[in-house]
């Protein structure tokens, strides 16, 4: 962890090393590392000018301009019926990620510390990470119906195994040289799991909640378009049976924005939170 | 208690100027032998090098006195009292630092402090005095990333001394400063030996950093380690830095000790 962070902070001297110094050339170079967010908005437009140009050829009639899912998402938004979809959808991973997050955290902390745990729940969870858990979808619906609790289920299916699995490796993982430091400062076991060995594992724990977030954007979807349709999964569904193609386009384009905001906020909200050096340096 | 310090140290000591004493310790790593009946006594107020070929166990026997590691047999005691786990006459000083990554160097440094509950204000007072003995003044808000490797060490010093412990143990604290810094890191750390009067136990596999910062130096063998030698370097301190690594009963002393050591090195 030293070396990582200390190779962080010598960034700045390779790069203009390899770029020649300010005010000379490599303009486009320059402006790429001194202003991120202008670099990233230069490459999201490439990309879209890439898509209307491959849309104009065009590439396939089921595959249309941006211009022209850019208008179909425009009317989406304003005729609600993205909301409403977004309505119907959020609710089942809001609150599926919500139960993972706090199951899979703290049966991750506890497996971490506790052998016996360990024994009990880390094979179980192993098995689920590895199998493919898009076939057992059908299973829910036979089970519980075609409801809010199978959608609910479909998300935690998905989320919870790499949640619970990077809490499990982090904890165990967590740097022995600094718990030796917390108990030859005589801390209690307590202050050795909460001063030392959570903050030492949260950047891991956070990748798995990270990871099981976008895995539940999966499981929502996943359980949209094979259970029940409703939500943004069924607005893809009915776009492509009615060969609206733009309205599909947007609906599939608004998913993936969507499921990149939030994972951008969680990543936030960990750095502001749990680890205040990542800010600097 | 048996005595036969006595008769290794040659120097009898009354019983209140040991600080820390060592008693037939053995370890044993499942068949490994690491230490051997270890008997030792650390006067009071000194600085005591474990010196040793690498791999003799000197860390180990380091943190056996820390209560870090448990012996196999044998017991430690510091002001009399056996040792079954860290304590807070004791402070340890570890080889990789041990900094939290998270917190900044004013945390880091009343880390002790608030493991044992102390106050925000109180603690950040104390550990403001520390940071400044170690030379670290308008860094309270740095992360140790933003710190070089002997800034790194000198957080390490500065919370082993903020909890105000008699006993100093040092695992090899300059090893992964670099040279130029480690000397300076030498220089300062005999200002502090002399201004706090703690027992410091100093563990290293430098045979100049050995003689320039110690009272005595116990040479260990190779494993299983046993007590080979200890050695008294006769060096005036109050000489500048300069003088002393110039001077003959320095450089003799590290002769002496390279000769002890060379067979051990293949």
């Amino acid at each position: 962890m030293m070396a990582s962070s200390q190779a962080n902070t010598q960034v700045d001297g390779p790069v203009r090393a390899v770029h020649s110094p300010a005010g000379r050339g490599l303009g486009l170079g320059r402006l790429f590392t001194s202003h991120p967010v202008a670099a990233r908005v230069v490459s999201l437009g490439l990309f879209f000018l890439v898509w209307e140009i491959a849309g104009r050829v065009p590439i396939s009639y089921a595959f249309p301009t941006f211009l022209d899912t850019f208008y179909a998402f425009g009317a989406m938004l304003l005729d609600g019926s993205l909301f409403v979809a977004y309505g119907s959808t959020l609710q089942p991973l809001i609150i599926g990620i919500v139960i993972s997050a706090v199951v899979g955290v703290g049966l991750g902390i506890v497996m971490g510390l506790s052998r016996k745990a360990e024994w009990l729940v880390a094979p179980l969870f192993i098995v689920l990470q590895s199998a493919p858990m898009a076939a057992l979808i059908p299973l829910i619906t036979f089970v519980y119906g075609i409801g809010l609790l199978a959608k609910t289920l479909a998300v935690i299916m998905l989320a919870l195994p790499v949640i619970v699995l990077n809490g499990y490796k982090a904890v165990r993982n967590a740097n022995p040289s600094l718990v030796a430091m917390c108990r030859s400062f005589q801390g209690t076991r307590m202050q050795q799991i909460t001063k030392i060995i959570i903050p030492d594992a949260s950047p891991v724990i956070f990748a798995g909640l990270r990871l099981g977030l976008a895995a539940g954007f999966i499981g929502v979807i996943l359980a949209e378009l094979l259970i029940t349709p409703t939500g943004i999964g069924d607005l893809i569904t009915y776009h492509r049976s009615v060969a609206n193609y733009a309205e599909m386009y947007a609906a599939v384009v608004s998913i993936i924005l969507v499921s990149t905001l939030t994972l951008a906020a969680l990543e936030a909200f960990e750095i502001r939170v749990l680890r205040p050096e990542k800010k600097r340096g | 208690m048996t005595a036969p310090s006595a008769s290794i140290l040659g120097v009898p000591h009354a019983e209140s100027d040991i600080a820390v004493e060592v008693r037939s310790i053995c370890k044993y790593y499942s068949e490994v032998e690491a230490l051997r009946m270890i008997d030792l006594d650390f006067p009071r107020g000194k600085l005591t090098t474990l010196l040793g070929p690498s791999g003799c166990g000197k860390t180990t026997l380091l943190k056996i006195i820390a209560g870090l590691v448990e012996p196999t047999s044998g017991e430690v005691r510091v002001n009399g009292k056996a040792v079954t786990g860290p304590g807070p006459e004791r402070a340890f000083v570890f080889q990789d630092f041990a900094l939290m990554p998270w917190a900044t160097v004013m945390r880091n440094v009343a880390f002790g402090l608030e493991l044992k509950g102390m106050g925000k204000a109180e603690r950040q007072s104390i550990a403001r005095h520390y940071i400044s003995e170690v030379g670290l003044t308008g860094f309270e808000e740095k992360y140790p990333h933003e710190l070089s490797g002997g800034m790194r060490q000198r957080v390490g010093l500065a919370r082993a001394f903020a909890v105000d412990a008699e006993v100093l143990l040092l695992d090899e604290p300059f090893s992964a400063v670099d040279e130029q810094n480690r000397r300076k890191f030498q220089e300062d750390l005999l200002q502090l030996v002399e201004k706090e009067r703690k027992t410091f136990i100093f563990v290293t596999h430098s045979i100049e950093e050995a003689v320039y910062v110690s009272d005595r130096i116990v040479l260990l063998s190779r494993r299983p380690s046993r007590v080979a030698q200890i050695i008294e370097p006769k060096i005036d301190r109050t000489a500048s830095p300069d003088a002393i690594r110039r001077d003959q009963g320095y450089l003799d002393t590290v002769e002496e000790i390279w000769q002890g050591l060379k067979h051990y090195v293949d």
